[in-house]
């Protein structure tokens, strides 16, 4: 773990902090476990795995995002590992590997999993598809349709990472969602909050004294 | 009053059932994966099943206030079909998921030599796992089938007390009672039991093991019958607590089993803007 990114060893920090004796034990074995596999590229269940599918009754569901991650990180899956574990996980797993890419993947490869969890309607996938990964390297048009999936299934935007940079000065972003307020008001329905907030970050910011 | 469905599938009903029996008390549920109805022809298509009792049907029953767990098998009907057998060796990668709480539903259907087989490794599955396991009763030949059944589980490495028996009537009750087996009881608006008989059953034998459930599907029957059940116990003279007892307290203790149970959903009041849904996810 001597060469964990700032973000992971400070995950790991907050997630030992944060769990009772027993789950911190359990999750330090777990790790260990993980970091002594060949790379994480075994094409069989290997031990970690299964503690990867346990790890939300063994530190409390709070805490399972997580401990996930560290086991992911401390296994150095690469991308094979990581659409396996995706394809085989519940949902809580499935969300887990999602929140790790950032981490984990430095390139696009893994989009696959982000464009699957947000072709679903489940908003726990929904929300941990948008995060800093999706930010970094989902394509525009991808994008902009994670934005609007997130107005209609009600994940708040607050979950999309780099929400401003992404959206400012995006004209077609802006147009999409200025037909769909037009679609609502049109069936007598509100406009989400969330719509007004992202359409005023599609335009870059007016001088300040023109601020109302 | 709360009630808690201890086999329901779900996955047949509409979003107007989740909202009725949430109306009706229903705070948690569990799903057995089981026959579909239309035979399923290979072992991909019970993973997306078991993909979807694990993700997307846990969401849905959410977004409704109420848990949602599951048992996971390959059903008897289905043992029986050499084009599924392999669903037995893919079980051990989902039987370790948090939401599982039971292997099932598993048993005899024909009583056939696979089912024999099925029976066995899936009962040494759940010992495997340290889960409890719920096994159904057959709809034909039902008391020589629970006696048969009842000899598997001896020779088995599962303990009968971590058995539930299912689906059991009044020729079948005594047999399950004595072997020390929870015991678990279908109510339908036609076919196996109503609501006055059981009644009549928990007045002669106690609410001691004894779960209800509406095994509600896409068969005719009505997943408000635990509700029903429990007006008709009250109407017969039980206390709140007896009630309490066989329709929450009793699935909690058998499921509770497994150590994964999880109801924290229930006590949120999950709304339509998902905030419990949401939680730890963002």
């Amino acid at each position: 773990m001597t060469d964990a990114p700032p973000g992971i060893a400070a995950l790991r920090a907050r997630t030992d902090a944060s769990l009772k004796e027993t789950a911190r034990t359990w999750l330090d074995k777990a790790a260990a476990e993980a970091a002594a596999a060949d790379g994480g590229k075994q094409q069989t269940h290997t031990t970690w795995e299964l503690r990867f599918a346990e790890a939300g009754r063994r530190c409390g569901a709070e805490h399972a995002d997580s401990a996930r991650i560290v086991l992911l990180h401390a296994a150095r899956a690469d991308t094979a590992t990581l659409t396996r574990l995706y394809e085989q996980g519940a949902a809580a797993e499935r969300r887990a590997v999602l929140a790790a890419l950032p981490h984990l993947v430095a390139g696009p490869e893994a989009l696959p999993l982000v464009e699957d969890a947000l072709r679903t309607n489940d908003t726990r996938l929904v929300a941990a598809a948008v995060g800093p990964y999706a930010a970094e390297h989902l394509t525009a048009h991808h994008w902009r349709h994670a934005v609007l999936k997130c107005l209609f299934t009600g994940v708040p935007v607050s979950a999309v990472a780099e929400l401003a940079e992404r959206a400012r000065g995006d004209a077609e972003l802006a147009r999409m969602l200025g037909d769909y307020a037009n679609e609502r008001t049109a069936a007598g329905r509100p406009v989400p909050d969330d719509l007004h907030r992202v359409l005023a970050l599609t335009t870059p910011p007016p001088h300040k004294a023109e601020e109302s | 009053m709360r009630i808690f469905d201890p086999h329901i599938h779900m996955t047949s009903r509409t979003t107007d059932d989740y909202e009725a029996m949430y109306a009706a008390g229903v705070r948690a549920i569990v799903e057995p994966s089981f026959w579909l109805g239309q035979p399923r022809t290979s072992p991909a298509s019970f993973f997306d099943y078991f993909d979807a009792l694990l993700g997307w049907e846990p969401f849905r029953a959410a977004q409704y206030g109420i848990a949602h767990h599951c048992t996971l098998a390959l059903n008897p009907k289905e043992a029986n079909d050499p084009r599924c057998a392999p669903v037995l060796d893919a079980l051990p990668r989902y039987l370790v998921k948090d939401n599982v709480v039971a292997v099932g539903e598993i048993g005899y259907d024909s009583m056939t030599p696979a089912e024999d087989t099925a029976l066995a490794a899936q009962l040494q599955l759940a010992a495997d796992h340290e889960l409890p396991a719920l096994v159904h009763t057959p709809h034909r030949d039902k008391l020589a089938g629970l006696r048969r059944t009842l000899d598997v589980v001896r020779e088995s490495a599962l303990p009968l007390d971590r058995v539930l028996i299912d689906h059991l009537n009044e020729t079948t009750v005594k047999e399950a009672k004595d072997a020390g087996c929870w015991l678990g009881f279908s109510v339908y608006p036609d076919t196996k039991m109503d609501e006055e008989r059981m009644v009549a059953i928990l007045t002669e034998y106690g609410p001691e093991q004894v779960l209800v459930n509406s095994a509600a599907d896409w068969g005719k029957s009505d997943p408000l019958k635990t509700r029903k059940v429990a007006d008709a116990m009250l109407k017969a003279g039980f206390t709140e607590d007896d009630v309490d007892r066989v329709l929450w307290r009793n699935p909690v203790a058998f499921y509770g089993l497994s150590g994964r149970l999880a109801l924290d959903v229930a006590g949120t009041d999950a709304t339509h803007e998902g905030n419990s849904i949401l939680r730890g996810g963002a």
